[in-house]
């Protein structure tokens, strides 16, 4: 049944050749058994997805299924689900429980989804790697000794390996992308307000996009046509009417055009990934496509201006969690300070405490032209590179991250680190959407190597087109549908 | 030395909306704490706030009654600080662009001058919860703070003044200006007790001729007109005394403390926060077209400055007279309802003025709580004006409907028989009665000279009055008693 995707899964529960129930069984088991070794929950609910299972076979029996009726889900713990536990990946909400549901978990719930639990992450969607989780690293599936990647760390494992068909994730600077790509699953990050972010805990406010990860594009467009959508409660959320995802996924692809962007080839990229990536370029090519080199002159700003922005929205953002109403409190303060220095210093982990950190000194009196402001005008220059290019070209194309998945441990520097996301957080700077689909594997250890991802970039409210774009790939390659080999399943 | 005041005024009006400025949490005043904060209020992980249409319909109205700049576009920031009643560790506020740009405010001086103050900008914001220092304690019984938030998220209009006020009783004249304003505009019930109108106060002072400014303090959260005022004069004579001392004034936050009448240092420059103000990324720039803001201003209501010229341009009233009757939206809607029913303003103005005020008063109502409705005094008024009654008989039947006897003046004047006695022949037996049973007094009228007679006459008007029990009309009955008594000499 884990073999299958979530397009297939659906079909399988409309044929009847089996229920809910046993399928949301089968994906616990797999839970139980395989995620002590990956770590890619942080909260299962056995009970309420049973109780969810039950519930949409009953809709089923009653002739009332939609497309998404019955089939379990994996959520980030970055979304707020009602009466269970939403701890963000931090200390400092390690025993929150949300008393309302994120606006797409409401969609997701409405829509007859079964949610299996809250994947792990970076705390407060703050890393590329998932080490920053206050619960502990994730392991990729594809090879315990690396990193899944992040923020979305946890839910791009629980579907690299099975445990889940499909995953929310949440993506501020790349964090559905870049662990799609390490993992060697599909993810797309919608345009900023295609997806509400009502309920989905702040990092950064005007990047944070929630978007869906699965194995498959079609997958992706099948969740996008329940989660994308108006809500009046987050005032970033367009009032755009929301297309058929998946009515377009088969058109052909004679005649578009690709621009391949110069600064997405340069120094810092693997070979074998570069390899990787120009492979699957000429399978475009052999699809009708034409590629042609284009330029976005202000990428290498891209990082600089985004740990600006990021961590001045994210200090502000944060300073709700005081230690007064919710959220972890010191033992015996001694005043009004000491409550407020001490529950921010023992809840918050070391990453989040350095963008606060940063996002402060930005913001101060005296700085705030030099970074905040001169950041924002960066951000419309690239903005305009942007859309300057798709004067020309129809979709972008590149790699995912200069390199697959790092071994656990191996990024001692931050600004290394933040390296990893030069391809990906250009995007959410300049709000436009972009998806990364499995373009291969590199290396030899263990069997197959790790993951490639090729990422795809369209303008804004271009899903439709991008989806379009990644499915006609995934029907001429299988790299979608490879599974990583666990050692516990074989055991 | 003479010293020259200069104050500015930061006016914080709590805004008459439904609901909060980025929530659907009531604002009513006086619930139970904590019951009208929802998740938006708390600051929960993953709210948003989304923008209060009233609350920028209601700022735009007040911009536009000080006929201020309306900008197309308006931005919330955040302001960053910690404290506990402030849920989010940030209050969403308009640092750089305002959602009112600059107007001005004309306020009366006490010799009837009229001077204009200038408003720099006015911007929109959310209140705090309230910090409640007293009566909690722990299980231990150590003293603790309670945590109110259901002013949480109450939409404030925040109105800055240029420093253009040159006294205490300048800066309590715009005050109430803005308090008239804009509870004319029906956008703030302007109830200082209940904090619905607070103010800061920048007093400086300077020899007079100077053209820089002093150095300020800031006077905190001062909330009556009284105080206002009070707070100014304590601050400006320790601001002389402590320059003519030797010393300097330092910029600082002040506290004014109404039970000792005095000021005090809350936190000097140095000690001040940085707020870390950048544009809020979960609401959007709030842009105004040009047809709403038209639209707005075609259904502003008539302005105090407007109807006090209109009173006195087209009804001929005084300037006190109309000054006082436009000061409150209340009390000039009272006083056109009488007009408009008895067809005289004067007499309109004198009644509200004079009997109804007074009644008022006297038991502490607000003209909204007048037992008399408008009409009411309107048709009372026109029994006065044709003769139905005299003034005396009016007063009584003032008091009856005031007290509630009776449901309109009409009933009263039958019921206790008020209705004026015109009639000559009444009068004449009236008069020939009173003389018949005053022979003294005849007789004193008649030895007097011809010029102190005039003074007697009063005590025979008054012996008639009396046998008609105030009824007889007053002009008639003078008239018939000098024939009369002048006939006997």
């Amino acid at each position: 049944m884990h073999d299958k995707t979530l397009t297939e899964l659906s079909a399988s529960l409309a044929a009847g050749e089996f229920t809910s129930r046993e399928l949301t069984e089968h994906q616990l088991g797999r839970i139980e058994r395989l995620d002590g070794a990956l770590n890619s929950f942080i909260t299962v609910t056995p009970d309420a997805a049973r109780e969810a299972a039950d519930h949409a076979d009953a809709a089923r029996a009653q002739g009332d299924a939609g497309p998404l009726t019955g089939l379990p889900v994996a959520i980030k713990d970055l979304f707020c689900t009602d009466g269970v536990l939403t701890t963000a990946g931090s200390r400092m909400l390690a025993d929150f429980v949300a008393p309302y549901d994120a606006g797409v978990v409401e969609r997701l719930k409405a829509a007859g989804t079964v949610s299996l639990g809250k994947a792990n992450l970076d705390e407060f969607a703050m890393g590329s790697s998932n080490e920053n989780s206050a619960f502990g690293a994730v392991k990729n599936p594809w090879d315990s000794t690396a990193v899944p990647g992040g923020s979305s760390g946890g839910s791009a494992a629980a579907v690299a390996a099975g445990l889940a068909p499909a995953a929310l994730g949440t993506d501020t600077g790349g964090s559905i992308r870049q662990p799609a790509a390490f993992c060697g699953i599909t993810g797309l990050k919608p345009t900023y307000g295609r997806v509400s972010r009502w309920g989905i805990i702040a990092y950064a406010s005007s990047l944070d996009q929630a978007g869906p990860m699965a194995r498959t594009a079609e997958d992706c467009a099948l969740l996008m046509n329940t989660i994308a959508g108006h809500d009046a409660r987050d005032s970033t959320c367009v009032a755009r009417g929301v297309p058929d995802y998946t009515a377009e996924l088969a058109a052909p692809l004679t005649g578009l055009k690709i621009g391949l962007p110069k600064e997405y080839f340069g120094d810092g990229l693997d070979p074998a990934v570069e390899a990787a990536v120009r492979e699957a370029i000429s399978v475009y090519e052999s699809l009708g496509a034409t590629v042609r080199e284009v330029s976005l002159p202000h990428t290498h700003y891209a990082v600089p201006a985004y740990y600006v922005i990021a961590p001045a929205e994210a200090s502000s953002n944060l300073s709700r969690y005081d230690g007064v109403r919710f959220g972890h409190r010191c033992e015996n303060p001694s005043d009004l300070v000491d409550l407020y220095k001490r529950s921010r210093a023992e809840g918050f982990g070391e990453e989040v405490q350095r963008r606060i950190l940063i996002g402060t000194h930005t913001l101060s009196e005296g700085f705030f032209d030099a970074y905040y402001k001169k950041a924002q005008q960066v951000r419309r220059l690239i903005r305009q590179d942007f859309l300057d290019a798709f004067q020309d070209v129809d979709v972008l194309m590149g790699p995912t991250t200069p390199t697959p998945a790092f071994d656990l441990g191996a990024q001692k520097d931050p600004v290394s680190m933040y390296l990893q996301d030069i391809y990906t957080i250009a995007v959410n700077l300049a709000g436009i959407p972009g998806i990364s689909v499995p373009a291969g594997f590199v290396g030899k250890r263990p069997a197959e190597g790790r993951p490639v991802g090729l990422q795809i970039l369209g303008t804004h409210f271009a899903e439709q087109r991008l989806l379009n774009v990644a499915h006609r790939f995934q029907q001429a390659t299988d790299w979608h549908l490879r599974r990583p080999e666990l050692a516990e399943e074989n055991a | 030395m003479q010293w020259e005041t200069v104050i500015g005024l930061e006016v914080h009006v709590q805004l008459a909306t439904q609901s909060k400025i980025f929530s659907g949490a009531s604002t009513a005043f006086g619930a139970e704490p904590n019951t009208q904060a929802c998740a938006v209020d708390l600051g929960l992980p993953g709210v948003l706030p989304v923008l209060n249409e009233q609350a920028v319909a209601m700022a735009v109205q007040f911009g536009l009654a000080i006929h201020a700049e309306i900008p197309e576009v308006s931005v919330f920031d955040r302001k960053n600080y910690f404290y506990p009643d402030l849920p989010k560790g940030y209050q969403t506020s308009q640092m750089y662009d305002p959602i009112v740009g600059p107007g001005e405010v004309e306020i009366t001086l006490e010799d009837g001058a009229a001077k204009r103050i200038r408003v720099h900008h006015a911007h929109l914001e959310e209140d705090a919860g309230k910090s409640l220092h007293e009566t909690f304690t722990d299980d231990t019984g150590r003293a603790m703070t309670g945590i109110d938030l259901n002013r949480a998220g109450t939409p404030l209009l925040e109105i800055v003044s240029e420093p253009d006020m040159r006294s205490a009783k300048e800066a309590a004249a715009y005050l109430k200006s803005i308090h008239s304003i804009v509870t004319y505009l029906g956008i703030s019930d302007g109830n200082m007790a209940e904090g619905s109108m607070r103010c800061d106060v920048n007093v400086s002072v300077r020899p007079r001729g100077q053209a820089e400014f002093g150095t300020r303090a800031e006077i905190k959260n001062v909330n009556s007109f009284r105080f206002v005022e009070r707070a100014i004069e304590f601050e400006v004579e320790r601001q002389i005394e402590l320059i003519e001392d030797g010393g300097k004034v330092v910029q600082e936050t002040r506290l004014f403390d109404p039970d000792r009448d005095e000021t005090r240092s809350m936190r000097t420059k140095e000690e001040a926060n940085d707020y870390r103000y950048f544009p809020c990324p979960d609401l959007l720039p709030v842009v105004l077209d040009a047809a709403y803001v038209d639209h707005l201003r075609e259904t502003l209501p008539e302005l105090p400055d407007e109807k006090r010229a209109r009173f006195q341009d087209e009804l001929g009233l005084s300037a006190y007279d109309a000054g006082v009757l436009a000061a409150s939206r209340e009390m000039a809607e009272y006083f056109e309802a009488v007009k408009a029913t008895c067809g005289d303003a004067k007499q309109a103005a004198n009644w509200v003025q004079g009997e109804l005020s007074g009644a008022l008063n006297r038991e502490g109502l607000v003209i909204q709580d007048s037992p008399i409705s408008a009409p009411r005094l309107g048709e009372l008024i026109c029994r006065v004006m044709d003769d139905t009654i005299n003034g005396k008989a009016a007063k009584q039947v003032f008091q009856a409907l005031w007290s509630g006897q009776g449901a309109s003046a009409d009933e009263v004047i039958e019921a206790k028989g008020l209705k004026q006695v015109t009639d000559t022949g009444a009068i004449e037996a009236m008069i020939d009665q009173v003389i018949a049973d005053s022979p003294t007094q005849v007789a004193q009228y008649r030895d007097a000279e011809p010029d102190k007679r005039g003074k007697m006459i009063g005590y025979f008007v008054g012996q008639v009055m009396k046998a008609s029990r105030g009824t007889a009309n007053p002009q008639q009955v003078n008239a018939l008693l000098k024939k009369k008594l002048d006939a006997l000499c």
